[in-house]
């Protein structure tokens, strides 16, 4: 019973400082749209030049899909790994400020905290990409109903892993300091190895098997094959690149082992708090 | 008894922070825990309220031993830390409200429990606004009600008012000793301000991680006879030796002074000025303070401000 009121108070808590946050929820939506329109136009156009040499706005030639349409869920996955890590290290600041020692001494169970914390966390991100979802029909992508449904369900799974991901790194840190090492050296990189920005196919061997090692290479695959449907996907999977790298079961085994693993391993390590 | 604490031990990388510290405080007692910064007190407090596990030792609040029933501990104890412990950006509210669901506060208790809460310590005007734009004292004093929210059986409070100004601080002990009369509370409180102890009923008096005295205020002064005298003279160590051939007393030199105990130091100055033999510049009589217990039994004032290397390390095991 303590448990569940630990964890539902802390998840809340997360929510609202989410929702009373206008800079962060500004900045969450901003980022993703110089991303998906600066970028995406850019690069699409330059690409689609390059490709039919001249005619047409096709990224893939005979496919029908061009590049605003291939990046978009790329950047639905980034910005849930941005905001889901960021969620965690959150528990860096509260320890900095003081809060964390408010939880810490009430009288809940220490994995309840985790457990809210990456329920929390991941809610948010989720919010994130629900919201990026409406930009759908700007990108003239069609979504219907049933594939909203798995998006929102894929879209929690990857969160929910993410932000363990986090609280892992997070439960050691002890200071915000370390959060600029943590960009460098995870979660650029995992973010360029995705599959967000490019098709994986034809890559050297050295960067195929750091691809694999990427979760969210799995957590894209996922999105973007959803999101693109099955007519699309067949095409495009015939004609060149591999849309989808692996079969959509395959991706969510995968990032439903990685997200268990990882809560169970930051329960573990926040419980060694002191 | 309330608290019990036996032999308690912190080690942080060989580093000994409490060396087997042990003592007792009956229901609805002010206790106070007086030492200079470092001493232990922090890392004691966080001992006792399940926040930091104990090398060796255990300690029992409220019939709960902290190590084997830290849940029930925490449900019978209330925290004001150090350094702020508030969530800044949400509400004086909000924040009364986490606590209040964290603790399990059944539902229609808790609004009737934060307005009571609030209206003592004079917040209720400002409840609906964030937390950052309080002042010091003002989040002091938010963290005190939210400590008392849960109905603790013990309130810790953790140097309750570093940092304040004077006017907070004597605010902050108003508050503190109404308290004690209008709730059936025991208060555990660490200072390093010697007059704010006396508020106490008893003191444990702690240096370099061991209790080197523990009683009533009162007794702890009367370990020294009757009244403190301090001098400071032209030739202070030829007038500490003259002191112990001539009077058969023994001074302690600081900041430039020296200052002893004697038993009527009304009627002993004037017999000091003619007989000493070495020019007195000033002369102060006063009669005995927490301070002077401080300093008869470590031989340094308690806020004597000379950091050594081993102070700094201790500091920054602390802030940990």
């Amino acid at each position: 019973m303590a448990g569940l009121v630990g964890i539902y108070t802390i998840w809340y808590r997360e929510l609202k400082r989410f929702l009373l946050d206008r800079a962060r929820i500004i900045g969450s939506f901003s980022q993703p749209i110089l991303w998906l329109f600066l970028l995406g136009t850019g690069m699409g156009s330059g690409l689609a030049k390059v490709f039919s040499r001249g005619g047409g706005t096709e990224m893939f030639p005979g496919t029908g899909i061009d590049y605003l349409e291939f990046l978009y869920p790329g950047i639905i996955g980034m910005s849930i790994l941005m905001t889901s890590i960021f969620s965690a290290i959150s528990i860096v600041w509260d320890r900095e400020f003081g809060f964390l020692k408010e939880v810490l001494v009430a009288p809940i169970p220490r994995y309840s905290i985790t457990i809210g914390k990456a329920l929390g966390g991941s809610s948010v991100s989720l919010l994130q990409g629900v919201i990026l979802l409406l930009f759908a029909p700007l990108i003239k992508v069609n979504l219907s109903f049933l594939s909203v449904i798995k998006l929102i369900l894929i879209m929690f799974l990857v969160s929910f892993s993410l932000t363990s991901l986090g609280i892992v790194i997070a439960a050691r840190m002890k200071s915000m300091e370390g959060f600029q090492v943590i960009m460098n050296f995870l979660m650029m990189p995992m973010f360029f190895l995705s599959g967000a920005m490019f098709p994986l196919s034809g890559l050297p061997e050295w960067m195929e098997k750091l691809v694999k090692l990427d979760p969210l290479t799995y957590g894209i695959d996922a999105i973007r094959s959803t999101i693109l449907g099955a007519h699309k996907i067949e095409v495009a999977g015939k004609v060149l690149f591999q849309i989808p790298t692996y079969p959509l079961s395959y991706d969510i085994t995968i990032i439903a082992f990685f997200g268990a693993i990882m809560i169970i391993l930051a329960v573990v390590q926040f419980n060694r708090v002191e | 008894m309330i608290i019990e604490a036996r032999e308690l031990v912190k080690e942080f990388n060989g580093l000994r922070a409490v060396k087997g510290v042990s003592f007792s405080v009956n229901e609805e007692e002010i206790f106070g825990f007086l030492g200079p910064n470092g001493a232990g007190k922090t890392t004691t407090i966080n001992m006792l309220c399940t926040l930091l596990k104990p090398t060796s030792g255990t300690a029992i609040l409220n019939g709960y031993d902290v190590i084997k029933k830290p849940n029930e501990v925490r449900r019978s104890i209330g925290l004001v830390f150090q350094d702020p412990s508030l969530d800044e950006r949400l509400t004086a509210k909000d924040n009364l409200n986490f606590h209040a669901l964290i603790y399990g506060i059944p539902k229609r208790e808790r609004k009737r429990r934060i307005a009571e809460v609030l209206e003592m310590v004079e917040l209720a005007d400002r409840q609906n606004d964030i937390v950052r734009t309080f002042s010091g004292g003002m989040k002091r004093r938010l963290e005190i009600a939210r400590g008392l929210l849960h109905y603790p059986k013990i309130l810790f409070l953790d140097e309750p008012t570093l940092g304040l100004d004077p006017q907070t601080r004597s605010r902050i002990w108003e508050y503190i000793k109404d308290l004690r009369k209008k709730e059936k509370i025991t208060i555990f409180l660490t200072t390093h301000y010697m007059d704010e102890a006396e508020v106490c009923d008893r003191i444990a008096i702690i240096d370099y991680g061991k209790i080197i005295a523990l009683n009533t205020p009162k007794k702890l002064k009367k370990q020294i006879g009757g009244s403190v005298v301090t001098i400071t003279t032209a030739r202070n160590e030829l007038a500490k030796k003259l002191l112990k051939e001539r009077f058969s007393l023994e001074a302690i030199e600081t900041n430039n002074s020296l200052r002893f105990e004697v038993k009527e130091g009304e009627k002993f100055i004037p017999q000091l000025v003619k007989r000493l033999g070495v020019e007195i510049l000033s002369v102060e009589l006063h009669l005995p303070t927490l301070d002077d217990v401080f300093l008869k039994l470590t031989g340094r004032a308690i806020r004597e401000e000379t950091v050594s290397k081993r102070e700094l390390m201790r500091k920054h095991w602390r802030r940990r």
